[in-house]
């Protein structure tokens, strides 16, 4: 009778000790983590604030929450293919009568650079704050972009 | 270290939330920080709910419960594709119960940048009154 036997390691031979245990440490996160999150586990240890990039054909788009934020406190750079947000926040001052129930929003510094995959063309960059979410629109460099190359076929 | 050195801010994960009674269509729900104080004549409540326009908020006070809840469209394109994704986007729900009585015609909501600021005015009769005492 022929046994199969179906092997997971990596034929090569040890890349990591631990290797093993990391696949099967995703695998648990990914079961009690469910279905709602989807993403990978980068923040657990993030930087403030929590980016989102994403990309089509033409430009990339940064989005970042930051309520409370006005346009012109925030401090927003590029350069090559590197966007760094800094900027500070500070809570109003209340009547100092106030007695406080809750106070779970937090004042501070900030300030973050995130690298892009591609150069962009930071003569065209687009950045808004609009009801505490900053949108910045980075057009990618022509050399970025995805070229069609048609096939010739004689 | 000097105290007037602002401390740097911490990320946090935006907290998810279950809420009592199941959503018509699925998303995720999360809880808004809010910082609550109390003066002699009104509570405010301050909430950090960043991408929620005003019309898609809406706030209830039924039998002292207040709700919170808002809905929030994902900002991204339909032609956008992921490259970096550190937060969700989904819906904002958090509720309170009040014991005080609040004048429910005087409330006053106000959204700017992300941050609502709910003032909830006391009913005249509950602000503390000092009685004066007499000597005879």
């Amino acid at each position: 009778m022929l046994l199969t036997r179906r092997t997971e390691w990596p034929a090569w031979g040890w890349a990591s000790p631990f290797a093993e245990l990391e696949r099967m440490r995703r695998q648990m996160e990914q079961l009690s983590g469910g279905l709602s999150r989807g993403i990978v586990d980068a923040s657990s240890a993030g930087v403030f604030p929590l980016m989102n990039v994403t990309e089509d054909k033409n430009n990339y788009y940064v989005r970042a929450e930051l309520p409370g934020f006005k346009a012109a406190e925030l401090d927003i750079s590029v350069t090559g293919d590197s966007l760094s947000i800094s900027g500070e926040r500070k809570l109003p001052v209340e009547d100092e009568k106030a007695q406080y129930h809750r106070r779970e929003r937090e004042s501070g510094k900030f300030s973050r650079i995130i690298t892009l995959p591609a150069q962009v063309d930071t003569g065209k960059v687009d950045a808004r704050c609009a009801d505490g979410l900053l949108t910045v629109v980075l057009p990618k460099a022509e050399a970025a972009k995805p070229k069609q190359i048609t096939v010739k076929t004689s | 270290m000097t105290d007037a050195e602002s401390k740097a801010l911490q990320a946090k994960e935006k907290a998810e939330v279950s809420t009592p009674a199941e959503q018509t269509k699925p998303g995720l729900v999360f809880t808004p920080a809010v910082d609550i104080f109390e003066t002699d004549k009104e509570i405010t409540v301050l909430a950090d709910m960043p991408g929620v326009k005003a019309g898609e908020l809406n706030i209830d006070l039924h039998e002292n419960v207040l709700t919170l809840d808002s809905d929030v469209q994902p900002p991204e394109g339909a032609k956008e594709v992921d490259v970096i994704r550190e937060y969700n986007t989904g819906k904002y729900y958090r509720q309170f119960r009040l014991s005080q009585v609040i004048d429910q015609a005087k409330i006053d909501a106000e959204l700017k940048d992300g941050v609502l600021r709910l003032r909830l005015p006391k009913v005249e009769a509950a602000k503390p009154r000092q009685i004066q005492v007499k000597t005879a």
